[in-house]
């Protein structure tokens, strides 16, 4: 039997949730032309009044928001509430700039842990469930919204946060630890300490479900997970401006259930800015119906991905999100083509031979770029024979090329020299000067 | 017949200082001597290979300093300091169509060459070199040496 959090929201008959949307849609657009100078300024630099939106197909005449826009009104300056309402701030890291921040108020909090509640019902984690949530506790989002969205379904928390790793793995057996929730990547450095002191996941703990997030991965990294450890390993989909990680796959492991109660999405073309219809891939731009303190009109998510709104088998009637694939900003452009670590990712981890961990290198040699992949030697590929891995460099290099369109230099390192990461993993190296 | 298979060391190192120093390192804490050695490189990386007197601890200690390694099954080769002494055993090997993956030599203490060799079929090898009368050393020689 397939269980629900709210069964009525999250089956209701997809016309519903469309006018639900709509007069929600509504709502906002008054509430952010009233609460927000920036909204306001934003709308009649535009001419758009909130009553010129009506329905849900007026949402396009709407100006998009930037994260550069959180950024110009650092710190608060986006924001439609008064401080004193607040209840929590969050801080995104700020790699690609200045930081921003995200403020909550205590009904953005609950609709947060309520999504988390739903997705985490929607594979099978609930009450008598111990989550293991090893995110980062703090500023970043992901250890206290799991946190938070774990203890809403009555599951127990243990609250590790990210690091320690043998610490993690002690407590993972000793309390029994049948979920975890951290990046993929850390995720995959746990599974190595383990084997490297003897233990195994699939076999020495009750671990039955990995929730991974807070950096793409790929489907061929999923069934490498789940054949190593004997995991259900899920995506988890969610940004710090969207409050944090939000929704995840259901059981049947198809794209992510996004709530349509809570959020309105579309994918554009990136250069041109206009909606592309369901089932073509562009960027995805959300709109949030539900939060009061820093509600986001268009928010250019810049994440890569194709909208599914077809029937889930799962009942669910919410539209789903299909993996994605890089955030526009990973992007890179090497010698005109784009390419995402993820399409990368994809391709190593159909080969056998080659490890988990890689890096991308990207260097601007004689005015060309060029781009070299390094990944680790396993003790099951190494030969002795210098040209069984030479030929074995050149089984990825055309692999790569083949799906790239790209000519890519491989390099194989030692082992356990690629750095390991506790948090998000970085995966690429550019060192050109642009 | 298996007590003619030498045990190599046989190791991935990426091409870069100090790699070196640290396998020799590993081996004088874990007392162990290296008999033969050759690195063969190919660019960015070397593969390092080793006769050595305790195969099966060297493994061990080079696995645990994180070292990719693996223990190969090598031939040994006692040859006469004459010429044609090379010659002699690759005929042979090429007439059963046995192919010489690779193969180095040192001079030990006795003043005899020793050829290290791998070969495509290690049983077929020692059949037909010792049918030929070649001299084939094994692990207790390479304590000795």
């Amino acid at each position: 039997m397939i269980e629900y959090w709210n069964p009525l929201v999250e089956r209701m008959p997809v016309d519903e949730l469309d006018k639900m949307q709509e007069k929600k849609l509504k709502s906002l657009v008054n509430y952010v032309y009233q609460h927000s100078d920036f909204y306001k300024k934003r709308f009649d630099d535009v001419g758009i009044k909130p009553q010129d939106i009506q329905t849900l197909d007026d949402l396009k005449k709407l100006p998009f928001t930037y994260k550069s826009d959180l950024r110009d009104t650092y710190p608060t300056g986006m924001f439609c509430v008064p401080n004193e309402q607040l209840v929590r701030f969050h801080v995104s890291s700020g790699t690609t700039g200045k930081p921003t921040v995200v403020g909550y108020t205590r009904n953005d909090i609950n609709e947060w842990s309520t999504s988390l509640a739903r997705a985490l019902t929607s594979i099978g984690v609930g009450r008598g469930d111990v989550i293991q949530v090893s995110y980062g506790y703090g500023l970043f989002t992901g250890g206290l919204g799991l946190h938070y969205g774990a203890e809403e379904v009555g599951s127990t928390v243990l609250p590790t946060s990210s690091g320690n790793t043998d610490k993690q793995l002690e407590l993972m057996q000793d309390l029994k630890t049948s979920a975890i929730a951290c990046t993929p990547s850390y995720f995959l450095f746990m599974n190595e300490v383990a084997n490297q002191t003897g233990l195994s996941i699939k076999d020495d703990t009750q671990l039955r479900v990995g929730i991974f997030g807070a950096e793409p991965w790929s489907e061929e990294m999923r069934v490498r997970i789940e054949e190593a450890t004997g995991i259900k390993a899920y995506d988890i989909y969610g940004t710090s401006e969207l409050s944090g990680p939000l929704c995840t796959e259901c059981q049947y492991q198809d794209g992510i259930h996004i709530w349509a109660d809570q959020f309105l999405l579309e994918v554009i073309d990136p250069q041109t800015g206009e909606p592309l219809g369901e089932g073509e891939r562009g960027e995805l731009v959300i709109t949030t119906l539900s939060k009061e303190a820093l509600p986001l009109i268009r928010y250019r998510i810049g994440d890569i991905t194709v909208i599914n709104k077809q029937p889930c088998k799962c009942g669910r009637t919410h539209p789903r999100i299909m993996r994605v694939l890089g955030r526009a900003d990973d992007m890179l452009i090497v010698r005109g083509i784009n390419v995402f670590p993820g399409q990368v990712e994809s391709v190593l981890m159909t080969i056998p031979e080659v490890g988990e961990h890689f890096m991308i290198i990207v260097d601007r040699i004689n005015e060309l770029d060029v781009m070299k992949v390094q990944i680790e030697m396993t003790d099951e590929a190494f030969s002795d024979k210098v040209n069984d891995i030479i030929i074995l460099e050149k089984k990825v290099e055309s692999s790569l090329k083949h799906v790239l369109n790209l000519a890519v230099k491989v390099e194989l390192v030692e082992k356990g020299t690629i750095p390991r990461s506790m948090g998000k993993a970085k995966k690429v190296m550019d060192n050109r000067k642009l | 017949m298996e007590e003619k298979i030498i045990k190599q060391i046989s190791l991935f190192a990426e091409n870069k200082p100090g790699r070196l120093a640290n396998i020799a390192a590993n081996f004088r804490k874990a007392d162990i001597n290296i008999r033969a050695f050759t690195i063969a490189e190919a660019g960015d990386f070397g593969i390092i290979r080793m006769v050595v007197d305790k195969p099966d601890v060297a493994h061990e200690v080079l696995h645990d300093a994180g070292f990719t390694v693996s223990e190969t099954s090598v031939l040994g080769v006692e040859m006469e300091d004459v010429p044609g002494g090379l010659g002699k055993i690759a005929d042979v090997l090429g007439g059963q169509n046995i192919n010489i993956d690779y193969a180095y030599a040192f001079v030990t203490k006795t003043e005899k060459a020793l050829l290290i060799l791998r070969v495509s079929d290690i049983g077929a090898s020692i059949q037909v070199l010792s049918g030929a009368g070649v001299k084939l050393i094994d692990m207790a020689d390479i304590q000795e040496i």
